[in-house]
């Protein structure tokens, strides 16, 4: 048996560290890396309105059916992009977007790419089982 | 403490039934899934991907919540020996979550959208979801009148009553420009929230099954523990603090990396050992009464300590480094919710909705053989999909890379092992959830 007390103590220790971590990181933003715009704001709801996240990842996070885009920017160029966004591919829909669509969502992708590099081959592994990226 | 001392059908017998149909639902979408990884553009014009990843996700996902909640309301009554405290709000809640998840299913099917990965529909429409879940918290909460001198699993249904509410809503901070504006600091919480809110319904679900052990055990000799106390803080220490594990190569605050890794390798002494030392004290007579329920308890008990395993080099970041954007992820995500908390939602199905004199259940060889077909095909489905992830890592980690479509197709063959296994799963899948629906 545990002591009702002991339990409770415990219980509001753990609740109060969490919603004081919780507001931290609330209002403890990391730096914004890129500058954000309007149009990436709305190249934002764009990626959302679309679903694009079903097939594609920013950072690894997303579907798995289609390449990660995180830093598709300067890897491939704009009109690489634009390329995909107008027609689509053999899997990828073509959304029939129109030209400001393609712009903002292209802004939304530059602004991904300047916030970091989502390239496993570019991190260092450290022998405590922590990474680093390579600067 | 039987369930037949309540009615012949419980109370909650509506949620199981749509629970079990949504869940059928998903692993038909997740098949059509599959089916467009090997067969590029297949059903493009209809259901592409977009559409279908949601479909299956979610379905499944709401089977797990339906189904939860459903058992949680039962075994509340059950241990509280009372009706729940208010039938009509338990009606309303179902009432609720199925007129939004019937709007949710559509709106992706015609191709709307506007939300993020997992919760893809429209913002609006998380609004009757949040509805449904407070209806759900306040009628749980008046049904058990309190935290002093509980067992443990009181203490898991309260927690994942609240938490789920918490995380639920903080996944909508998004809606706010000050957080959707940086999109670093926006994909953070997006994960804080996600990483919580499955530890939330693990809550409910832990808490069921440590019920329903209590129930075929016929002690409550664990819920009491020590151990299982300190097992339950544990796990709520990890709820609050793991989920950074999901996000260790986002250019975010290194403290949400390393207090995320150091509490994830707590994980390791959590759950696997109650069940284990639980299952050693059963007798064999009592294991017969509960054999259907007693079966998928123990799959799940070999499910938590293969998932755990995969879990916890996962979150060692030097590992997850090179899993992390594979499919191994998928093994991981689909190995827990199928290996896990499907079995145990399927063990809680079991026990709450058989009847005394029911023949399905005795009819024992067939279903121990759609038991183990479904946990080999799972098992298969799973290896799978791991190594598909590891050779999408190699290609990763290679210095000169091919084409990414050149690598998919080069993965084809394990594809088609991965959808062959997914069909078997579906069998067996299947062939229980008649089985269940019959056996009242
Ligand atoms: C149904 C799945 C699917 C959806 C939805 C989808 N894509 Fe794609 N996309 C793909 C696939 C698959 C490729 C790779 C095609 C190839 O390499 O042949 C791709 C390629 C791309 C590329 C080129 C990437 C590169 O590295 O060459 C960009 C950019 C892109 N998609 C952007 C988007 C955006 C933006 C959206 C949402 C508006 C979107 N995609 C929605 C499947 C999808
Ligand atoms: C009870 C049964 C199942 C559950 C609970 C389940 C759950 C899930 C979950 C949670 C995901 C999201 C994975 C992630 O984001 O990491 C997922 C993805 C997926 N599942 Fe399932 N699943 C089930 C059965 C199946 C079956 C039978 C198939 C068919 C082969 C299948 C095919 C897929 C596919 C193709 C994806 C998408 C992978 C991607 O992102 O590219 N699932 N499933």
């Amino acid at each position: 048996m545990v002591s009702e007390s002991f339990k409770y103590i415990t219980a509001t220790f753990l609740l109060v560290s969490f919603l004081t971590y919780s507001l931290v990181l609330y209002f403890h933003s990391p730096p914004p890396l890129g500058q954000s715009t309007e149009s990436t704001a709305a190249g934002k709801l764009l990626w959302q309105k679309y679903n694009c996240t079903a097939c594609h990842q920013i950072y690894g996070l997303g579907g798995y059916l289609g390449p990660d885009l995180t830093n598709v920017y300067s890897k491939k160029g704009i009109q690489h992009i634009k390329a995909f966004l107008k027609t689509g591919s053999n899997t990828m829909p073509d959304y029939h977007l129109s030209d400001d669509e393609i712009e903002s969502i292209c802004d939304f992708l530059k602004v991904i790419d300047a916030s970091g590099n989502s390239d496993p081959r570019l991190f260092i592994k450290n022998s405590n089982g922590t990474i680093q990226l390579i600067q | 403490m039987e369930p037949s001392s309540l009615s012949n059908k419980p109370n909650s017998y509506n949620y199981f039934v749509v629970a079990l149909f949504l869940l059928s639902a998903g692993l038909v979408f997740g098949l059509l899934g599959a089916l467009q990884y090997i067969i590029p553009g297949f059903l493009k014009e209809y259901l592409s991907f977009e559409k279908i990843r949601p479909l299956h996700v979610s379905s499944v996902v709401f089977w797990i919540i339906l189904a939860a909640t459903g058992s949680t309301l039962t075994y509340v009554q059950q241990h509280t020996k009372r009706k729940i405290y208010s039938s009509f709000l338990m009606k309303a809640q179902l009432a609720i979550f199925v007129f939004a998840i019937a709007i949710i299913l559509i709106s992706y099917i015609i191709g709307v959208f506007g939300g993020r990965e997992y919760w893809e529909f429209p913002p609006l429409l998380a609004l009757p979801i949040a509805i449904g879940w407070i209806l759900f918290l306040f009628n749980v909460f008046k049904s058990l009148k309190g935290l002093r001198n509980q067992p443990v699993y009181v203490w898991m249904w309260m927690t994942g009553c609240v938490f789920f509410l918490f995380t639920f809503l903080e996944s909508y901070l998004w809606i706010f420009p000050y957080f959707r504006n940086n999109i670093i600091h926006d994909m953070t919480i997006q994960w804080k929230s996600y990483g919580s809110i499955v530890g939330s319904w693990n809550m409910l679900i832990y808490g069921c099954s440590i019920f329903l052990m209590d129930k075929i055990s016929e002690s409550t000799h664990y819920s009491y523990s020590r151990i299982a106390f300190s097992l339950y803080f544990l796990g709520l220490f990890n709820l609050m603090f793991n989920w950074g594990h999901h996000i260790y190569t986002l250019p975010t605050h290194d403290y949400v990396k390393n207090i995320s890794y150091l509490v994830s390798m707590t994980e390791l002494l959590i759950f696997g050992r109650i069940i284990y030392s639980w299952k050693s004290s059963l007798t064999q007579a009592r294991k017969n009464l509960h054999i259907e329920s007693y079966r998928f308890l123990l799959a799940a008990d070999i499910w938590v300590f293969l998932t755990l395993f995969l879990a916890i080099l996962m979150s060692i970041p030097s590992i997850n480094v090179y899993t992390h954007g594979t499919h191994i992820t998928v093994a991981h995500t689909m190995g827990a919710t199928i290996g896990i908390n499907t079995m145990l939602l399927f063990a809680f199905c079991f026990d709450i909705l058989k009847s005394k004199n029911n023949a399905a259940n005795t009819n024992h060889k067939y279903s121990l053989i759609s038991w183990a077909f479904t946990n080999i095909s799972l098992l298969i489905f799973w290896i799978t999909l791991i190594v598909a992830g590891v050779l999408k890592a190699k290609w990763q980690m290679a210095q000169t890379q091919i084409p990414f479509s050149s690598m998919m197709k080069s993965l084809q063959p394990a594809f088609i092992i991965f959808f062959l296994a997914g069909c078997a799963l579906v069998l067996g899948l299947v062939a229980i959830i008649q089985r269940i629906l019959r056996s009242n």
